[in-house]
């Protein structure tokens, strides 16, 4: 099968338009019904979606949700995931669209498939609405993968239905979104259970199910809907609505799209130079004052963000080296982020929504430069942004007019992956440093900025262009793949987590594993599938 | 243990006098059946005497032994078909190499469920006609219920035996759930969908018996073809029963048919039913249905799991060591009509992949063959309608045509046309009243119900008068 070279990904939509997904509100109660259409794969005619199988279409729409229902239905306290047809809940990511997808796609694909899930348990752990797994049928590979981001897992017991990782037995790859993961840290299933389970491909039905932790209960199936109603019920009961909650309607971003290689947002305008590999994205400061719904910058610009983050992972390969910049009023920023603090339930859930994009960013597999100039905004949440960076460069300038200014957020508002802000993951060395940085309290020129290892280098006016230009040309020349594999390294130094095991080993393995001839080769397990031959493996192993 | 005779017990000819781990699994599983029996078998008829055919051995005329026997004292037993000396495996990447006389543990957990499926089905139909005995149409009838009933019993046995002769405890806990699921049950139903629809009538169980049992025998066909001896040799000898219940099916809606025809010319209008009949053009609402349901049970036209199977050899096509000379099905490819776009177009899969579709058309053959004896009998009884088999695209609900508004000849249709006339196409609830209305016992011997042709002759040499089925002796 040929590698499909596939159209641009647009990863805006809206209830309205959800193809695959049914978002239904009662109350405190939301049901996210899986009912993906055979036919409505993101490649028409190449593969069909068969027995509730997604592929980055269908995760799409699931993030959307996810998403408003955070902002939109604050009032729902408990989601229940369930599945549209009978007998089956969800057969995982499909193997045809994965067989002809391109590494980077299936690499892309897995990355935006985790971060939905490792959403779904934030929304959850930040006091959102409890996610509930309704297994109505089988949960297999990805399916039952989705429901381990859930909370609870239910499964139907009706002698048939089980939950199954065949993903080793069958196609020779692993249970990479998550799966390995979360069955031993967050299932806390023995890890020789786990072994059994990962090389059965079939699972296990309810009984074992549930006797080795896979699910939280079973029910009947004629006490199915009565149960899970109830267990819904009292989920949402124990989970009270935050204080102040109102509904915020998401609006539609839609930029606009110049010559196919330049994006343009309200804030955030991103231009793609293929040639040069480098995308350069600028994000201006806020211009009009804080308010309460989507067009407040908080919300707008990190959405824009987010959005072209997504938009240069997928549609822009070549991209290797992101460029970042941030324009415009300091104060304007800072009064952003303080109006946060003020605004209650809706401030946090922007709080957290920030830190979700930054860490969206951290995840990225490009190259990240900060351009400190003058008449930048990298100041209080923005500043984020340049501690994320692989490099910054700030220029000293003869005025002493380029300035930054690092904010108590800072602080704790934005951890990453692995739970350390981004000052203390930047000083491993030295715990006491982001307590001085964060004490400063005044805005820090190129000076300061060296002084207190802010920034990567701080060339003078003389310098500066002739600098940053060879640093961006150097960086453009060496190995994409040794420079996601170094950048992914140096990011995420710290104690691991959950997300971070997702993110880094599992992720680092699968992907090791998707470019094995094992995988992908002309006989490998996963070209194989579906196909009338069996797959033949290389046995050797070090 | 050693004091129990294991052969008189349970008849068998895998050396279960010897065998301690088949002994330790049946000790436990052959109690759970027999409760299993007493609640879900025949009801009313446990301890009335019957005269069943018991197999005690292989040999000829071992497998065949008549007598009067109350039910759950039938001798259930285990047998394989005898050893093919240097047997190959038939089919698929390992053909031509010798057959597996255990399981390959590539294949256990694929294996496992192949059997798990088949061996559902078994228990099924007999869950499912647990209550027809209450409604036979003559002692004749309700005998041969109970035969299939008890025959089905020992095929549930005989793939409990593989279960638990080769799986190990996933066997053991595989053989528990078949006696713990229910055909129809919302909350434990059988696997397959055609084995939870209910059978509440003889039209019914002689259509199921007919074309149900019949994907039984392609099923069993293709696994006798596997290269996996044990199961291979199983299904041979589960062939050679299966063949009476397809007789039942069949020869009970033939006379149903004949008796619709007779009926019609006696009537003044042609009716049958004013004559207590069941009219051939509704019999053909039962064959649909059946048909339908019944080839639903083999599986999507493109499968990927059929195509495992095939490749691993451990099924293969209907008489793949007679009938084919190239086994490896490779680089061959299988034109199948598919719907694209909401047009009947087609288009060609590799032959691996088409494997069920393969076993399906080999499955449509044989009842094509039936139907055209079918229609023979209808001439003879000087009737000119005649009964047809559905396109296969017809009413079904799994595989690339399911749920799509094709007719029963094969054509696409717009859906308001199709929902328009499908009651014309299938039983109607009125249909099914009418029918179950015409059910009532025929308890003295030699007697037919009214709507039902009796028989050419008697079971074994015994004539027609013969008390198949006895009553308890007070």
């Amino acid at each position: 099968m040929a590698e499909i070279a596939y159209p641009a990904v647009n990863f805006e939509t809206h209830p309205d338009r959800y193809r695959h997904w049914k978002l239904d509100v009662q109350g405190a109660i939301a049901t996210l019904t899986m009912r993906v259409q055979e036919d409505g794969g993101m490649w028409p005619g190449k593969y069909e979606l068969k027995l509730n199988s997604y592929d980055l279409g269908v995760d799409v729409e699931l993030a959307d949700a996810v998403q408003r229902l955070r902002f939109e239905h604050p009032q729902v306290r408990c989601v229940v995931v369930t599945g549209g047809y009978d007998k089956v809940f969800c057969a995982g990511a499909n193997i045809r669209m994965l067989a002809q997808s391109s590494h980077a796609f299936k690499v892309n694909f897995c990355k935006f498939t985790n971060e939905t899930r490792c959403g779904i348990e934030e929304a959850t752990d930040s006091g959102g609405a409890v996610y509930v797994a309704a297994l109505n049928g089988t949960a297999s590979g990805g399916g039952y993968e989705l429901a381990m981001c859930c909370k609870e897992i239910y499964l139907i017991d009706d002698g048939n239905s089980a939950v199954s990782l065949p993903e080793v037995p069958l196609l020779g790859v692993l249970p990479g979104t998550g799966g390995l993961t979360r069955l031993t840290d967050k299932r806390k299933v023995r890890r020789d259970m786990a072994d059994v389970f990962c090389t059965k491909a079939e699972g296990f039905k309810a009984r074992d199910a549930v006797k080795y932790r896979f699910v939280d209960a079973s029910f009947a199936r004629s006490k199915w809907q009565a149960s899970l109603d109830a267990r819904a019920q009292a989920v949402a009961g124990a989970n009270p609505m935050p204080e102040g909650a109102f509904s915020v309607v998401l609006e539609p971003l839609a930029p606009s799209e110049v010559a196919g290689n330049h994006l343009e947002y309200r804030y955030v305008t991103v231009k793609v130079d293929n040639e040069a590999r480098v995308a350069h994205l600028t994000i201006k400061a806020p211009d009009t004052a804080p308010c309460a719904d989507s067009s407040t910058w908080a919300l707008r610009a990190w959405r824009e963000l987010d959005d072209a983050l997504l938009r240069l992972r997928v549609n822009h390969l070549d991209i290797g080296l992101l460029v970042v910049k941030a324009e415009g009023d300091r104060h304007k920023v800072l009064e952003a982020d303080a109006a946060l603090e003020t605004q209650g339930w809706f401030g946090r859930e922007v709080q957290l929504f920030q830190a979700r994009v930054l860490r969206r960013l951290d995840n990225m597999a490009k190259t990240i430069f900060a351009l400190v100039e003058p008449g930048n905004a990298f100041s209080g949440s923005l500043f984020e942004i340049v501690l994320a960076a692989d490099r910054s460069y700030m220029l000293a300038d003869d005025d002493g007019i380029n300035k930054v200014f690092v904010s108590k957020v800072s602080g704790g508002l934005f951890p990453m992956h692995s739970g350390l802000t981004r000052l203390q993951s930047r000083f491993p060395g030295a715990p006491g440093q982001p307590a001085k940085v964060l004490a400063v309290g005044a805005t820090i020129d190129a000076e300061g900025a060296e002084e207190l290892e802010l920034v990567t280098m701080t060339p003078d006016e003389i310098d500066y262009e002739d600098e940053v230009r060879i640093a961006i040309e150097e960086r453009a020349s060496l190995s994409p793949d040794a420079l996601t594999g170094m950048e992914q390294n140096l990011r995420f130094g710290g104690p691991e987590t959950m997300d971070n095991k997702i993110y880094g080993r599992l992720t680092a393995w699968q992907n090791w594993i998707f470019q094995r001839p094992n995988a992908v080769g002309e006989r490998g397990a996963l070209k194989m599938f579906g196909a009338p031959e069996r797959p033949v493996f290389d046995y050797k192993r070090t | 243990m050693a004091d129990i005779d294991y052969q008189s017990l349970i008849p068998n000819n895998v050396n279960l006098d010897s065998d301690k781990r088949l002994q330790r699994a049946l000790e436990k599983w052959q109690p759970a059946y027999l409760d299993w029996w007493n609640q879900m078998g025949p009801e009313s008829f446990q301890l009335h005497d019957v005269y069943l055919r018991t197999a005690v051995s292989t040999e000829p005329g071992g497998w065949a032994q008549f007598g009067y026997v109350k039910m759950p004292e039938y001798r259930w037993g285990i047998f394989l078909d005898d050893k093919v000396a240097d047997r190959r495996i038939p089919c698929g990447d390992h053909a031509g190499e010798p057959v597996w006389q255990e399981v390959p543990g590539e294949y256990r957990n694929v294996l496992r469920r192949i059997i798990v499926t088949q061996a559902d089905t078994e228990p099924a139909s007999v869950e499912q006609q647990r209550w027809l005995g209450m409604t036979a149409p003559s002692l004749y009838d309700m005998r041969n219920l109970f035969q299939v009933n008890v025959e089905e019993g020992r095929h549930l046995w005989a793939m409990v035996y593989l279960l638990h002769a080769y799986f190990g405890k996933d066997g053991r806990d595989e053989a528990d759930d078949l006696l713990a699921r229910r055909a129809g049950d919302a909350d434990k139903p059988r696997i397959l969908d055609a084995f939870n629809q209910p059978c509440p009538d003889w039209l019914t169980f002689f259509c199921f018996t007919c074309f149900t049992d019949r994907d039984g025998k392609y099923q069993l066909g293709a696994l006798a073809e596997s290269g996996f001896d044990p199961l291979s040799r199983t299904c041979r000898f589960m062939l050679t029963e299966e063949a009476h219940h397809l007789f039942v099916g069949e020869t009970g809606v033939e006379r149903i048919l004949r008796r619709g025809a007779q009926l019609a010319k006696l009537d003044r209008n042609g009716d049958a039913r004013a004559q207590g009949g069941v009219p051939v053009a509704m019999t053909q609402k039962w064959i649909n249905y059946w048909f339908c349901y019944s080839i639903d049970l083999f599986g999507s036209e493109i499968s990927t799991n059929a195509a495992d199977f095939f490749a691993a050899g451990l099924k293969g096509r209907w008489a793949e060591a007679k009938d084919y000379d190239e086994h490896t099905a490779l680089n061959q490819w299988h034109r199948l009509a598919t719907v694209e776009n909401g047009k009947l177009t087609s288009k060609e899969v590799p032959l691996r992949n088409a494997m069920n579709e393969m076993l399906r058309q080999s499955y449509i053959k044989d009842a094509e063959r039936v139907v055209k004896r079918w229609n023979q009998a209808l001439e003879e009884e000087g009737s000119s309608e005649r009964i047809t088999l559905p396109d296969s695209r017809f009413f079904r609900r799994q595989g690339i045509y399911a749920n799509l508004p094709f007719g029963p000849d094969g054509q696409l249709l717009a859906q308001d046309e199709y929902d328009r006339n499908i009651g014309n196409w299938l039983p109607s609830a009125e249909d099914r009243a009418y029918v179950t209305s015409l059910m009532h016992r025929v308890q003295e011997p030699g007697k037919m119900a009214n709507w039902i042709a009796a028989p050419k002759k008697g079971i074994h040499g015994n004539s027609m008068d013969f008390e198949y089925v006895k009553p308890p002796q007070a």
